[in-house]
Parts: C-alpha cells; structure tokens; sequence
C-alpha cells in the first residue's frame, strides 16, 4: 500500500539527525504559527505564492537560496569538525553519515543555493533592466520557481524520513547503482534534481526569450546592460546543459528502476559514459553560475565608479566566447579517467584558452575603477575580494587544467580548494553584491552599510582562513571526503580550516543581524527616489520597489547606460521629462498554477521514491489536471486603470523632483 | 503582459518559428500554404524511400552506406525545417537560424565529443575479464 | 571501421551537411518581409528606422515621440527593436524549448552510439529489426506530419474541416505508430531482447521509448487542442497554442528521421 515506506524511515536510533530534524521542524512550526497568527496567510497567498511577477518571484527564488544556504553551512559545520577531531579516530560522524552530510553539502549548495541566487537576481533585474514589465511567459516563471522549491522540499524530507545519497554531490556509477546503493537516498536525491532541473530548464527558455525578444523601444542589442548579456549566455547554457542532465538521470534512473543496463557492471554497461555525460552537463553548469555574476558585478563597478564599463563590445565578445567555449571543456574533470594523451592534451589546452576571457572581464573591471570616483560601499567591497580571490582560483584552475598536474592534484582537497575559491570567491560573493545592491529597489529599503562591511570582512577573511589550508593539504596528498586519516601533520591545517569556518559562520550570524536591524530601522534607510545609488541602468528609473507594472510608460532607449542618458538631461536641463500620457495597463493574474504542479510533483516524487506506484499514478494525473485547467483559462490579465497608474507615477516623480532640487541646490 | 497589442507584428522585423509569414499566415492565400506542405511530404517520402533502398541494396558499395545514410538523413531534416518548420535565412528568420545553429553545435559538440572520449576510453580500457582476474 | 572510412565519412558528411544547408537557403518560398506601416490614422506606428540588431545610432525620427511635442513619452511597444508579437514570443520560445529537447535527444543517441556494440553476448539489431514495420511505422509518421500541416493551415484560415480532419488524421496515424512500436517492443521483451538483456538493448529502448513517449504527449496534447478548438474557438491564444503544437510534431518526425536512420537502418544492416 505504502511501498517501501515504513515507520523504519524515521531513523530514531540516530540522535544528529534527530536533533536536526527537531530543530528544522520548530522553525518551521513557529514561522508557519507566527503567520497564521499574524492573518498573513491570505495575503501570502494572494500577493507571493500565487504571483506571477518576476519581481516577487525573484525575490523567492533569494530566500530559497538563503534559507537552503543555513542548511548547507551546517554540514559544512559538520564536515569540517569532523575532519578537525578524527585523527587517529572515527570522530562523531560515522562513515554512513559522514557520506550524506558531504553529498547533501554538495548538492544542496549547487542546486539549492547557488542556482536560485543566481537564477532570482536574474528574474529579478533582467526585465526591469530591458525595460519591460515581465518576463515572456510569467506564469512559466512561477511553474520554475515552486519546481525549483520542490526539489529543496525532498532534499529536506530526507532528513527526517529515509536518507541521503552517499555518493557525493554527482552521484558516479557503480556506487550509485541499485547493487552498491539500494536505499532510498539515491532516489531521493535523483528524483528532487529532476524536478528542479525541469524547473529551471524552463526558467532558461523564458529568459532566453526575454531577452532576444522582449524589451522596450531602441533597446538595441549592444544598447542591453552589461547583466542582460551574462544572463543571456547563462541562460543559453541552461537551454543546452540541463537536458543532458535530465537525460543522464534518466538513465540512471532506469537502471535502478527498471533493470536497465546503461551504467552497470554487468551486460556492457559503461560507468565512464555516466561520467562523460555528466561533466558535458557539469562544466557548463558552473559556467551558468558564474556568468550572471559577472554581470552583477559589471553593474555595481560602473555604478560605484560612476563611469560607464570599460570596453563594453569586448565585455560581449568575451562573454559569447564563455558561452560557447564551456562546451568544451568538460574532460578536464576526469583526466585521470584513462582517456589517453591526446584527448586530455586537446581538452587541457581548451580549458587553459577559456580563461582569457575571463582575464578581458577582469582587465575591463580595472579599467572602469580606473579614473573613476569610487564610493567603496558594501557591494563594491564584495566586487574587489571578489576580482582578488576569483582570480586566485582561477589561476590553480589554470594549474590543474595541466593534465600532468592533475593526475597528482585530482580529488585531493586542492581540488576542494580551488572549486570553493571559485564559486565562493566568485557566485556566492557575487550573489551577495547583488543581494544589497538591489535590495532596496525590491524591498524599499537599503541594508545596514556597517553590518554589511562587517559581514564581508568576516566572510572574506573566514574564506581565506578556511580554505589555503586546504591548497596545502592537497599538496601534501590529502583526499577529499576523508572521514578520519592517520596523518598527524595535516591536523593543524585543518584545525586552523576550521577556525576559518566559524568566522564565516560569525559573518553569516551579522548577515542575518543586518536584515533584522535594516527591517527594524527601515524608515531611516528608506530609499524614497527609486534610486539610491546613482545608478545607469533602466531598473533605478522605477520607483522602489516598482508597482506591478513596471513602467507606467516603456522607456524608449537612445543609447547605452540608458537611464544615466536620462538623469544628465534632466539635471541640465533642471526638470524632470514632461509627464507622460498616462493609459490603463494590462497585468497577468496571478495564477495557483505553479504551486499547485509543485504540490503534485512533489507527491509524484515521494511516492518514486518510496515506490508507491498509486500514488505517483494520482499525481501525475493531477499535474495533467492543472495544466488543462490552466489552459482552458478565459480570463488571463486584469487591468490597472490609467489613474491608479498616474497616481502612483506621480508620487514617484514627486520624490524625484525633491531630490533633483536638493541635489541642485548643493553649490 | 504589455499594453495594447496593436497590430501584430507588421513592424517586426522577426517571423515566429513555424510561420512562413511574419503575420501568421502562410503563402499562396488560396490554398492557404498547402503547396509547401505538398512539396515537403513528396521530398521527404522520396529521401526516405532511398534510405531504405540504399540500407537494403547491394548496389551500394558497403562501406560507404552509412555515409549515403547520412547524407540522405541530413537532406530530409533541412526539407522538414523549410517546408514544415518553415525555418529559412530570410532576414525575418535570422533569430530562428541562430537558435537553431547553436543547437545543432550543441549536438554536434555532445555526441562527437562523447564518442571520441568513449572511444578512447574503451581502447584503454583493459577487458573485463582480465579485470576480473586481478580481483581474484 | 578502419581509419581511413572514418576521415571518408567524414568528408562526405561533411560535404552532404553543406550541401544540404546550402539548397535549404535556396529552396526559401518566397515571400514578403513584413509589410509595417499600420493602418490609416495608427499614429504610433511608426516605421522603423533601422533595421537589424546591431545598429546603435540615435533614432532619427524620435520614436515614440509625436511630432512637435518635445520629449512627450508614449505608449509605444513597437518599433525599432521593441518588443515582439505575443505569437513570436510563444513561437520562439517554444523553438528553444524544441532545442533543449533536441540537446536530450542527442544524449540519448550519445549513449546509443556508445553502447551499440555491446550486445553482452545477446541479439544484436540485424537478429531484432524488421524494416518493414519501421517502413510503416515512417509513413504513418510523415503522413501525420503532413496531416498536421494541413490542421495547421486550416487553424489559420479557420476552415473546420481542414482543421479537425488534419488533427483526427494526425491523431488516427500518431495512434498507429504508437501500437506499432508498443506490439515492436512487446515482442523483444517477448523474446528475451528486452532492456535488461544488454546495454545496447538498453539504450535502444530508452532513445526509442523516449520518441515513443513524446508521441504520446503529443497525442494528448493534439486532443486537448481539438477540444479547445471546439469549446473556445479560434481565439488568438490557442492558435498560438496550435502554433507551438505544431511545432512539436514537427519536430517529432526529424528526430525519428534520425532514430530510423542510425538505430534501425544502421543497425540492421552494418
């Protein structure tokens, strides 16, 4: 009846899991009591959960990630205090456990944090910054987001009900196979990747067409902010990276479940093919979180330089060159795996080429601040560690796209090393520069600047306190995932790793503490114009956060930095623009579709996993039901009126001409 | 999602995939774009008519079969695109051909890329059963 | 094979793929480009300026602008590089999902192409493929393509019978093809060639079956549409709808070009 499931799951023998689970679970309880009690459930509902505006929808895609980065920093906690005691010793996590902490870290991480970080502030600038008042297919977005939240559902289910994968963060083949892992954490772990990676392929196709077909009048294509061009060749990559995913899984997923042979050991099954496959999708997914932040970064150099990005035609080059060279890279994660000379000759040369438009990026990045007049606030703070540290691990990328020197370094913690250099020196850093500097246009509001500057410092310090000792300890022969080794003379290092990871921990604790004070002290730090940086790009021409709609009128662009164009105009010429004619605006409606294909496919998940072959029968019925329903929708916009419209531009343009006469009245 | 849509897409300067006309209407106004289709199908009916000759017949050199597959399969995928797909270089579809060709990059990177690697791969890979013999 | 018929097919391939690209330009049908310039009195339609993505010259003609009146702002989503039409947003992008399904596609015949030698000792495709049934099931295929080509026309110039004898006809056909392949695979299982006999049986029915359960979601997409046809009428969103349908189906029949091609008669013969 119930499949495999059984009271068995719940594994109350283990009290880490326990505990966790507990205090997952009180948490939850007292947000979801705190909200039914405060009567915020309807408005939720109507206004977050049910939306289809990019704005909001990014926005959660935000607090996904920063939620889902709590649950992976405790392993990280975990695995690093592991490593710190279990010398000589098995420490308190045994093997079992100690495999599903570091694969749940992984995964969680990649899938659940750095991708809707990214793919949120994607959702969330893009549309705004072309111009316009939504992505192409709004309602899509909201189908994306509630997948993408799916799967971080199962992941978290696994904690309490089951187990988790133990084969790391890619699940490599035999070891992942029904012989070697015939619990449930491998299933749950491929069904929550599946679903989320549905969602975000879709989340790619809406970008992609966003963007090449969606903006206001005269945005030309080299007219696009620096962000639309990274977030294009992020999504470009999406559409050509996830399928390969979805059809790896699926492979695999077959082997498990119906006694296919495409990775097994026996009948001709090839391990190494699941390897090739899954690195063809693997190194384009790293490209596809590195590429927007570059974006952001772009953004917040020129604004906080207050000049125009250097050299923005080789900035496109070099990012459509990115785009089309992850694509051929991807064997230089498996070097060791006996390809031959030639082959891991030709992919080592290509991995070594793709980094020189990375360097264009950089050099460009330095030549903005060049000359310009810096406000060294928190977002730029994050740009410089960001350009210092990712440089660094690009440059042992470098060293280890030697294939030689890979055969000594592949899967040792300078491995471990260099891909958290990259992805925390560069996406996490990234997402957080993005993070505070539009804030407040989603929120209202600006985030503390001193707890901010804390935060960072905390954070870049801990990073770099955390992992050059683990560059070391790689050169000095230790692997990854060990969960206790008999080396006396790498303890220190790794004591001193830990050090570091508490001091990120203590930045982490000041980020929280920065959103509750700037919440708390949100009237001091309000931002009234729409603009509180003195940006150069369309979305500051909106009010914070903006309506609905966007734009009361679409912008029509006359050239590059659109918005910067404008503002120089009006302070010569003292005034605003003229007001525009105002009309009724037509707006999408928010629609259940999403949560309610979330709902299902969530119960379709579970019940693969657990092999309750009635109940993913009852789901995938009722996925079908909602989206004929969805379709047989007659009404599907609502009309803003031109005088609500008016009124709300008028009070914009309001602020703004207070602060045009202010700012003209300084001598 | 914007305001009033006015008149479709005559401005435009794009054709949707799968429309031969910028504004959703097909050629030839009295058949309504039946020409096209007629076409296509007989094309597509003769290639495929050769590639079941061609796999079956000793005609052929045999070596060179799965080339002359190949080819045939190439040249009835392009008739699909253009006479049912209607994706063609016109400037109107200059969009849908670049979509296309970075796909068709993909696809080409991906499973030339995979059969080379495999490939070497399997070559030095020792047998499964001398492996087998280590292990004992 | 031997290294030198590897570099030949190479060169032929080569060759055929531009010739093939290059009659594919050729064989365009003509037709207008886009005809602007609105109706009589639509003053804010204006003709664009400059044409193509790449130019970055100040308008001219102040788009958006009314004459005489200054830096006025209106209204206007058309014009130079404004956005498109909700049929070319729904059009393209549902070309880019197409190409994302392409991209899994090519992995499933990565894989295929991999594991296609490794019979464990088994049955290989020559002991396994009758082509006569492929024939049929080809045919039954390129017909319903045409049939849905047909339906597609007959959508646009809303002609009923065109359209729902285009989509039964698709329907009818796209049925038969499946119960081919479904009897097909029913048999192999039948005879101990099912997926777990061997990788290249494996592989073979993953790439095939996932064609297979494309068709039927086409299917049920296809009657979906005909009943959304009947409740609703040729309104402007289903006919996008149609437009992406079609699409699909298209596409459908390129990728069992290349399934007939290199897994069946590749596979049967060589």
């Amino acid at each position: 009846m119930l499949g495999k499931l059984t009271w068995a799951a719940i594994p109350l023998d283990r009290p880490i899991v326990m505990v966790a689970s507990g205090t997952v679970g009180l948490v939850l309880a007292s947000v979801v009591g705190l909200i039914i009690w405060k009567g915020w459930a309807p408005y939720l509902w109507r206004e977050w959960i049910t939306s289809v505006d990019h704005k909001r929808i990014g926005v959660m895609y935000c607090l996904l990630a920063l939620v889902m980065l709590l649950r992976g920093f405790t392993d990280a906690l975990m695995m690093r205090s592991q490593q710190a005691l279990a010398l000589h010793s098995g420490g308190f996590l045994p093997p079992e456990h100690y495999n599903q902490v570091f694969s749940a870290h992984g995964t969680m991480m990649i899938f659940f944090v750095s991708m809707p970080f990214v793919v949120g502030l994607m959702n969330f600038a893009v549309p705004l910054q072309l111009g316009v008042r939504d992505v192409a297919f709004p309602t899509l977005n909201s189908v994306s987001f509630w997948l993408t939240a799916t799967g971080a559902l199962l992941v978290n289910i696994s904690l309490l009900v089951g187990e988790f994968a133990r084969t790391g963060w890619l699940p490599y083949p035999p070891l992942s196979e029904l012989t070697y892992s015939p619990g449930v954490g491998m299933d749950y772990y491929l069904w929550a990747l599946q679903i989320a990676g549905v969602g975000t392929l879709l989340s790619g196709v809406n970008l992609v067409t966003t963007i090449l077909k969606v903006h206001a009048p005269g945005m030309t294509y080299l007219r696009m902010p620096m962000f639309c061009w990274t977030s294009l060749a992020s999504n470009l990559l999406i559409v050509a990276a996830f399928p390969i995913l979805t059809a790896t899984f699926s492979m695999l997923l077959l082997d498990r479940y119906l006694g296919f042979h495409f990775f097994t050991n026996e009948a001709g099954g090839n391990a190494m093919m699941f390897m090739n496959l899954i690195w063809a999708w693997g190194h384009p997914e790293v490209y596809i979180l590195i590429l927007p932040v570059f974006g952001v970064f772009s953004e917040v150099i020129s604004t906080f330089s207050r000049k125009p990005l250097f050299g923005y035609r080789s900035m496109v080059t070099a990012t459509m060159v990115i785009c089309v060279l992850a694509f051929s890279v991807w064997l230089h994660h498996f070097f060791t795996m006996g390809a031959g000379g030639d082959v891991n000759a030709i992919f080592g040369i290509a991995s070594m080429v793709i980094a020189v438009p990375t360097g264009v990026k950089v050099f460009n990045w330095l030549f903005t601040m060049y000359g310009g007049r810096i406000v060294f606030n928190t977002p730029l703070l994050w740009a410089v560690g960001f350009m210092v540290t990712f440089v660094i691990g690009g440059m042992t990328g470098v060293l280890l796209a030697v294939p030689p020197a890979d055969f000594v370094l592949h899967n040792s913690l300078f491995l471990v090393a260099h891909f958290h250099n990259v992805v925390i020196g560069g996406v996490l850093f990234g997402a957080f520069a993005g993070y505070t500097y539009w804030f407040p246009k989603a929120f209202g509001f600006k985030l503390h600047e001193g707890l901010g500057r804390k935060a960072f410092w905390l954070w870049i310090s801990g990073f770099y306190v955390a992992f050059m000792p683990l560059y070391v300890l790689g050169l000095q022969g230790m692997t990854r995932r060990m969960q206790h080794y008999d080396v006396a003379g790498w303890r220190p290092w790794l004591l001193v790793a830990g050090i570091g990871a508490l001091l990120i921990l203590a930045g982490i604790l000041t980020q929280i503490a920065q959103l509750v004070v700037s919440i708390r002290n949100r009237e001091e730090l309000r931002d009234l114009t729409g603009d509180p940086w003195n940006g150069r790009s369309l979305e500051w021409a909106t009010a914070s956060p903006p309506p609905a709609y966007n734009f009361a009128v679409l912008p029509n662009v006359e050239g590059e930095d659109a918005y910067w164009t404008v503002k120089e105009a009006a302070r010569a010429r003292h005034a605003l623009r003229e007001e525009p004619e105002y009309v009724a605006i037509e707006v999408p409606r928010n629609s259940p579709t999403g949560v309610i294909c979330a709902f299902f496919a969530t119960m379709i998940g579970f019940a693969l996993i657990w092999h309750i072959w009635w109940m993913a029968g009852v789901g995938l019925l009722g996925a079908w039901a909602t989206f004929v329903v969805f379709a047989w929708r007659d009404r599907t916009e609502y009309e803003i009126p031109a005088e609500e419209v008016a009124r709300m531009d008028r009070a914009n343009r309001g602020e703004r001409t207070t602060a045009l006469a202010r700012a003209q009245a300084v001598p | 999602m914007s305001g009033t849509n006015l008149s479709g897409d005559r401005h435009g300067a794009d054709t949707a995939p799968g429309d031969a006309r910028a504004d959703g209407h097909d050629d030839d106004e009295g058949t309504g774009g039946l020409q096209g289709y007629l076409v296509g199908f007989g094309l597509a009916v003769l290639l495929t008519g050769m590639s079941f000759m061609v796999a079956g017949t000793s005609l052929v050199w045999a070596p060179s079969i799965p080339v002359a597959l190949f080819v045939l399969a190439i040249a009835q995928m392009g008739v699909h695109l253009v006479f049912f797909l209607h994706i063609t270089t016109g400037p109107d579809g200059i969009n849908n051909v670049m979509a296309l060709a970075f796909g068709v990059l993909i696809v080409l990177l991906l499973i030339g890329g995979s059969l080379w690697i495999m490939g070497h791969l399997n070559h030095n890979m020792v047998p499964m059963d001398r492996i087998m013999q280590m292990q004992r | 094979m031997n290294r030198p018929g590897w570099r030949q097919m190479g060169l032929w391939a080569g060759l055929a793929s531009a010739a093939g690209l290059v009659a594919a330009a050729a064989f365009r049908p003509g037709h207008a480009t886009a005809v602007p310039g609105g109706p009589v009195g639509d003053l804010l339609e204006d003709e664009p300026a400059s044409r193509g993505p790449l130019r970055s010259k100040p308008d001219p003609n102040h788009l958006g602008h009314r004459a005489g009146a200054g830096n006025r702002q209106h209204n206007t989503e058309h014009g130079e590089r404004g956005t498109a039409s909700k049929r070319i947003i729904a059009g393209y992008g549902f070309w880019i999902f197409l190409l994302s399904d392409i991209i899994m596609f090519a992995a499933f015949f990565a894989a295929y192409a991999v594991l296609s030698g490794e019979t464990a000792g088994g049955p290989a495709g020559k002991d396994l493929f009758d082509l006569k049934v492929t024939a049929v099931e080809t045919g039954c295929l390129l017909l319903s393509s045409f049939a849905c080509g047909v339906a597609s026309i007959g959508a646009q110039t809303r002609r009923g019978a065109w359209f729902y004898g285009g989509m039964a006809a698709t329907l009818v056909l796209g049925t038969v093809f499946l119960g081919l392949e479904v009897w097909e695979f029913a048999g192999l299982v039948a005879r101990d060639a099912g997926p777990g006999r061997s990788a290249f049986l494996s592989a073979f029915f993953a790439l095939v079956g996932c064609h297979g359960l494309h068709v039927g979601v086409g299917l049920l997409w296809l009657t979906t549409m005909m009943a959304q046809v009947w409740a609703k009428g040729y309104r402007p969103d289903i006919l996008r709808r149609m437009l992406c349908f079609s699409l699909f189906w298209h596409a459908l029949d390129i990728i069992w070009v290349a399934v007939f091609t290199i897994v069946y008669l590749m596979g049967s013969g060589a």
